[in-house]
């Protein structure tokens, strides 16, 4: 029989059996007790400095690794600081377990110092979530919490916790089954609809491969890479599912949609059977949806039932995990007969042809001056140096699609970016996380000047656990991307988007007591960040780049893939 | 049109918040509702009507399915199913209107709960149109307070009741490591 303990460290009991290793979180009052246990337990508590960045620093410790990413934060303030991240770890699919505290129950619904109905809050916003009223329900509920989070459709679930339950006293009887009976989880794929997916493979001319963060959630990079290898197929990842197929291997194409290249744009449009793969037919994806793959079948393979015919309706919908559909398509594929393969094969080598022409047309050029630090070069001396193998955490705006476009990455779990929900402020703690989950990994926390002045408070957690991360900001002066739309379609009246004030990168992170640099000129570039990254510690460079640069290729909001506005000043529409 | 969409859900704090939550999400305002144990303690049928955009439904139905405490969400406006409503009216009469009333009453099936010199408390079933219209015919007689139960419905296709088993998952959790 276990021994008697409270709440709080039953909760770490838990934790300890679902393998976490450390989390990120803020102490508060109602938290207390938990922290009291905390203080001796061997899993290690990250503290960040505000709750919202303790959320985004476990989905990039979840985005990292695959596994579940845990924040923790006190009743009121602390449990609403968390939202934000919440509902961007469920835009993105990302596991998270959220844990809160909550005032006394017998408190609750009075009113009470920092109390928040964190459960009502917050019930939109996750998954699942629970408020645990009993001590005798607090296992059951966290293992029911990491199990759902995990399966199926990763997502973030908060588990509520009175401060009475984590002071209770009880025994943990170790949990060894979850029931769940309205809990769906579908993993296999229909074998009639496996088999018409392959016959539809086989018999397309122009097939294209439409790859997303499914492919990271589920580990299916080999299989991914398999299919595209057998069928010979182009594939496009979106901004989730970077490095879900090598950007070295040759049938990559790049990344489709707003600000993706114009090859994989065209390709999308031209193709006559779309593979689309563990994606969501974001509208950042397809543009405006009628001139979106408009010739091609469609095959969708999703875990998730409500995303098959949500925006485009498949002519063979598959529900299952993306991992174990590749595998059981791959065997069929390799089962159905070769002749038809050779059947294809002029028609395939057409269809590549005229992707190498789309990608030789306009391809996503390398930009740089001498007298200005393009963004674009920039990107492109990160991706010298990461050589598709750094960890790359992303803020968002104009600097994470030049990253999109120039870093290249040869592995799933490197590209660490807020996608669905666009969360400024996302980039640096997503680091902090991703570097406690690879501490052997070179991790770059890569924002604008916006974004970084959301986050400038972690810097401290950065240095207080010395933690190497090149923190490099692509600065130029403005919130980029807004100031690009109100340039393009408000007349250039800018509007509230001016950054003044930057603080000297040099000065803050030496007031932090780390290494911080300004460079403005285009020859210092490479080796300011090779300076950065022989560092052994943290380093914050301070990228001053060229104040008016827009993102191009760029597909105007409700326009066709196929039109994209190419390059300034003038908008040039493609012909098809 | 309206729609009727059924439930079976976990009789649990915060099922009912999921579910209406989703359609309060995205704008759509509930006509009725009606929520109540079934023969197992820990579940409970859900009626729900309201007016969902055609092509919204599905999704809505889809997302009402993904709901942990959601066993079954289906769509009853199209299928064959029984729809009934219960209607409590007062209704203030006349000395010389009452028999009248009592007649009225009798044609639709109504039954008298409560009877004072003021009138009648009626209470009537149907389907909702039926008691459109005996709310109608009441008005008629003098002045009325309605009370509506909402619509309950149950699905009269065998196969639409038939639930997944229960999943039940062996989570491997060991010992943790010192």
């Amino acid at each position: 029989m276990a021994s008697l303990m409270n709440g709080a460290k039953m909760l770490l009991e838990c934790l300890a059996r679902e393998g976490v290793d450390c989390f990120f979180g803020y102490p508060g009052g109602v938290t207390l007790p938990f922290y009291d246990a905390i203080y001796d337990h061997h899993i290690r508590h990250v503290l960040v400095r505000h709750e919202e960045n303790a959320c985004f620093a476990a989905e990039g410790y979840a985005r990292a690794t695959g596994k579940v990413g845990v924040c923790c934060a006190t009743s009121g303030p602390g449990a609403t600081n968390l939202v934000t991240g919440l509902v961007d770890a469920m835009m993105d699919s990302i596991p998270i377990v959220a844990l809160t505290g909550q005032v006394s129950s017998k408190l609750i619904g009075s009113d009470a110092f920092q109390e928040a109905d964190t459960f009502g809050i917050t019930r939109s916003c996750t998954k699942h979530n629970y408020l645990v009223k009993k001590l005798e329900d607090l296992p059951q509920v966290v293992h029911e919490a990491f199990y759902i989070a995990a399966s199926g459709r990763p997502g973030p679930v908060l588990v509520d916790i009175p401060k009475d339950v984590f002071q209770a006293q009880g025994h943990y009887i170790p949990v060894t089954s979850i029931h769940l009976p309205g809990y769906k989880v579908f993993t296999e794929g229909h074998t009639g609809q496996v088999r018409r997916a392959a016959q539809l493979m086989w018999e397309a001319e122009r097939p294209m491969v439409y790859a997303g963060g499914g492919i990271v959630a589920a580990d299916a990079s080999a299989e991914l890479r398999e299919l595209v290898e057998t069928l010979d197929a182009p594939a496009v990842t979106t901004l989730m599912g970077l490095g879900g197929l090598a950007a070295n291997h040759p049938n990559f194409v790049s990344m489709p949609g707003m600000h993706g290249s114009y090859a994989a744009n065209m390709a999308m449009t031209h193709c006559d059977v779309l593979i689309a793969l563990g994606v969501r037919f974001d509208d950042r994806v397809t543009g405006r949806l009628t001139a979106f793959a408009p010739h091609a079948k469609v095959i969708h393979v999703d875990i998730d039932p409500a995303e098959i015919g949500k925006i485009r309706v498949p002519d063979v919908p598959i529900v299952g995990d993306v991992k174990r559909v590749l595998g059981r398509l791959n065997k069929v594929l390799a089962e159905t007969s070769p002749e038809r393969k050779d059947r294809l094969t002029a028609a395939r080598q057409a269809w590549w042809t005229r992707i190498r022409d789309w990608k030789l047309e306009h391809p996503l050029a390398p930009v740089t001056s001498d007298s200005e630090i393009k963004p674009q070069h920039l990107m492109m001396e990160i991706d010298r140096l990461s050589q598709g193998d750094a960890i790359v955490c992303s803020d968002v705006g104009q600097h994470q699609m030049w990253a999109a476009q120039f870093v290249r990455f040869n592995a799933p779990r490197l590209w660490i970016n807020s996608g669905g929900l666009g969360s400024m402020g996302f980039g640096l703690p997503s680091a902090i996380g991703a570097q406690f989950a690879r501490p052997d990994k070179l991790v770059f926390a890569l924002a604008g000047d916006g974004g970084f002045q959301m986050s400038i408070p972690e810097l401290a957690t950065v240095a207080a656990y010395g933690l190497p991360i090149k923190i490099v900001v692509m600065n130029n002066g403005y919130l980029g991307m807004v100031r690009q739309w109100q340039e393009l379609f408000y007349n250039n009246r800018l509007s509230a988007v001016t950054l003044d004030c930057f603080p000297d990168a040099e000065k803050l992170a030496g007031a932090y007591g780390f290494k911080g640099r300004t460079i403005d000129k285009p020859s210092e570039l490479a080796s300011a960040l090779e300076e950065a990254v022989r560092e052994p510690g943290p380093y914050l460079l301070n990228v001053k780049v060229s104040p008016f640069e827009n993102v191009y290729p760029m597909v105007p909001a409700g326009g066709a893939i196929n039109e994209m506005v190419l390059a300034p000043p003038q908008p040039v529409a493609v012909p098809k | 049109m309206l729609q009727v969409i059924s439930l079976l859900v976990e009789n649990r704090p915060g099922a009912l918040m999921r579910v209406t939550g989703l359609l309060s999400a995205r704008a759509y305002n509930i006509e009725s509702l009606t929520v109540a144990r079934t023969l197992d303690p820990e579940l409970s049928r859900m009626t729900i009507v309201v007016d969902v955009d055609a092509a919204l439904r599905q999704q809505v139905i889809k997302q009402m399915n993904k709901l942990v405490n959601v066993l079954q969400a289906v769509d009853l406006t199209e299928s064959p199913a029984v729809r009934r409503e219960m209607v409590l009216v007062r209704v203030r009469t006349t000395q010389e209107n009452r028999t009248a009333v009592l007649q009225e009453a009798e044609i639709f099936g109504a039954r008298v709960v409560d009877s004072s010199v003021d009138g009648f408390a009626l209470e009537a079933t149907g389907d909702p149109e039926k008691l459109d219209e005996f709310i109608e015919v009441m008005r008629s007689y003098g002045e009325i307070e309605t009370t509506r139960s909402g619509v309950v419905a149950v699905s009269l296709d065998p196969r639409k009741l038939k639930l997944q088993p229960p999943i039940f998952t062996k989570v491997a959790i060991e010992e943790p490591v010192q």
